[in-house]
């Protein structure tokens, strides 16, 4: 296991799926761990019934069939699948509703979706994904982008509620892909993947959604910036030792 | 689970197909680690041995790993250029050819190159003459670079009247796992002399990637390609402008790699995720009564985009 997760840091993040697949089929036994472990890209379905996209993940799974945030049905149909107590389904539409308002002022554009489900010890669990498509065949305003996606999972603990402050506990991954590409320079291609933890105790006063939401702003933030400055410009310091910059070599040329 | 039980039964042409996959996808400078985990996850010598004799050497050679040959003659390129057998590269520099050890990336010995294996007098006195000015210019240009030249079609063409030609192959890896780093940059120069035009074609591959992997795993992969042509004369002045378009593309695509980088944060990144809001301020999480409100309203009036 630990070896297949060394395996994961390693391979260029666009492979990620048929890396992962690989190692599922040479290690069945560890199937739900690697599962669980390794963040897989996104795929979203369409709800029939709105006529709107959700994100698939291991959080709306029951069976082979995934609830939509939207219908509260699960595609395709299942009998009894799980679902969330009606109270706590109340915050699901809420969350929902808000969070994808939050989604198009920061992504103009993407997908969202958040579920909720209760868990073993009064909280409940709440996992906010996002999944934008930013090519200029997609949803890339300004057309930069040959390909380019972004993929959010946040998990959010919750915990049950003393004194009035609730404990959070947040997971968060970032997928991020992009490639630019013309005839100047050729095709410039970054990705990768980055997860960091986040615990909070707050009051509850403004209500969950509220703190769920500031504590996962924060974090897009945190995260676009190591992305950007820490894991891009790590790269680009590579770059820069690998053959540096003209002007230097130019300072140390004695003639021309 | 039904499903696991039918993926149980990999064959082993499978497996070995599975671990050349993640062998051949290690970032540069990574495949000693990758190759550990792959060993331990197969958990079968008779599987990786073969997977490792086979994803090695195409690793070694499209990564072109620089290897030291064991009498302090220098260094030697592994690349598809200079191959003469499985385990044998030519080094024309000091007339040698080095036998390697693909899964160690070692150099074991070397040996005398043989007449036939080293191009005409004509042909090396080109080669020559070029590789000691690329040799001048990679000196300059990269830190740790290392680069060759070598004949790869017309070695035996003994005077003029005829087409050769030869290719550059530059170099340059830093390893740093410590900090969590790695990169190489690679470039390919394929100069074809065209002896009935009197023009030399120059195309070139560069090809750039990095690893940086603290807590997390961000890739770098960079590629590009270019062409252009100088006139065919005398092998000093062919070495001194064939060396000096390479120094020119090489800067450009370096500036224009630059100038990617500059752009990502303001436009590129910006279409995936903005810093702020559309609305420039955070979100106002505390009063998002006002959404449904307003909702509802443009829902009535029919202004929702």
């Amino acid at each position: 296991m630990e070896a297949a997760m060394g395996l994961m840091r390693r391979i260029p993040p666009k492979h990620i799926e048929t890396g992962l697949s690989a190692l599922l089929s040479l290690l069945p036994h560890h199937s739900s761990e690697l599962l669980s472990q390794v963040d897989q890209p996104l795929q979203v379905l369409s709800d029939m019934d709105c006529g709107k996209e959700f994100i698939l993940c291991e959080y709306n799974r029951d069976a082979d069939s995934y609830r939509s945030p939207w219908s509260n049905k699960y595609h395709p149909p299942l009998e009894d699948g799980s679902l969330p107590s009606l109270q706590l389904r109340k915050l699901e539409i809420e969350a929902n509703d808000i969070f994808a308002i939050y989604r198009d002022q920061y992504y103009e554009g993407g997908i969202s979706s958040v579920y909720m489900w209760e868990d073993d010890n009064e909280g409940f669990v709440a996992c906010f994904l996002i999944k934008k498509d930013g090519s200029k065949t997609g949803q890339g305003r300004r057309g930069y982008l040959q390909e380019g996606a972004w993929e959010a999972i946040h998990v959010i603990e919750v915990g049950p509620e003393e004194e009035g402050t609730t404990n959070y506990r947040l997971t968060s991954t970032v997928m991020l892909s992009l490639t630019t590409n013309n005839e100047s320079s050729g095709t410039f291609s970054l990705s990768g993947s980055i997860r960091r933890e986040m615990n909070m105790r707050v009051p509850l006063a403004e209500g969950h959604l509220c703190n769920m939401g500031r504590m996962i702003e924060e974090m897009e933030g945190k995260m676009r910036n190591s992305l950007d400055q820490v894991y891009f410009g790590k790269t680009r310091e590579m770059v820069c030792t690998l053959r540096p910059p003209s002007e230097v070599v130019q300072m140390r040329m004695p003639e021309s | 689970m039904a499903e696991e039980e039918e993926e149980a039964e990999l064959s082993e042409k499978q497996k070995v197909e599975i671990a050349k996959w993640f062998l051949l996808n290690s970032p540069p400078g990574e495949i000693q680690y990758v190759a550990k985990d792959v060993k331990s996850i197969l958990n079968d010598d008779g599987v990786y041995d073969e997977a490792s004799s086979e994803a090695f050497p195409l690793y070694n050679k499209s990564h072109m790993i620089c290897l030291q040959m064991p009498d302090r003659s220098g260094d030697v390129l592994v690349t598809s250029f200079n191959e003469l057998d499985v385990n044998a590269f030519l080094d024309p520099r000091s007339a040698q050819v080095a036998i390697v050890d693909h899964v160690k990336q070692d150099c074991i010995e070397v040996r005398p190159a043989k007449d036939e294996e080293l191009p005409s007098p004509y042909i090396e006195e080109f080669r020559c003459a070029l590789d000691a000015e690329v040799m001048r210019y990679v000196d300059e240009a990269y830190p740790k670079g290392v680069c060759s030249v070598l004949c790869v079609n017309g070695k035996d063409v003994d005077g003029p009247g005829s087409d050769f030609e030869l290719v550059v192959v530059i170099s340059a890896a830093r390893l740093s796992p410590q900090n969590f780093c790695n990169g190489s940059w690679r470039s390919v120069w394929n100069v074809g002399f065209k002896d009935d035009q009197q023009r030399v074609e120059v195309k070139g591959k560069i090809q750039v990637g990095a690893h940086y992997f603290e807590e997390g795993n961000v890739q770098l992969d960079a590629k590009h390609e270019c062409e252009d042509s100088t006139l065919f004369q005398s092998p000093e002045d062919c070495a001194l402008s064939i060396s000096s378009i390479i120094r020119h593309h090489e800067t450009e695509y370096l500036a224009s790699l630059e100038a990617s980088y500059l752009n990502l944060p303001d436009t590129t990144f910006k279409d995936l995720r903005r810093k702020l809001p559309v609305t420039r301020t955070l979100f106002p999480w505390h009063n998002t009564m006002q959404f449904s409100l307003t909702r509802d309203i443009s829902k009535e009036l029919g202004i929702e985009k």
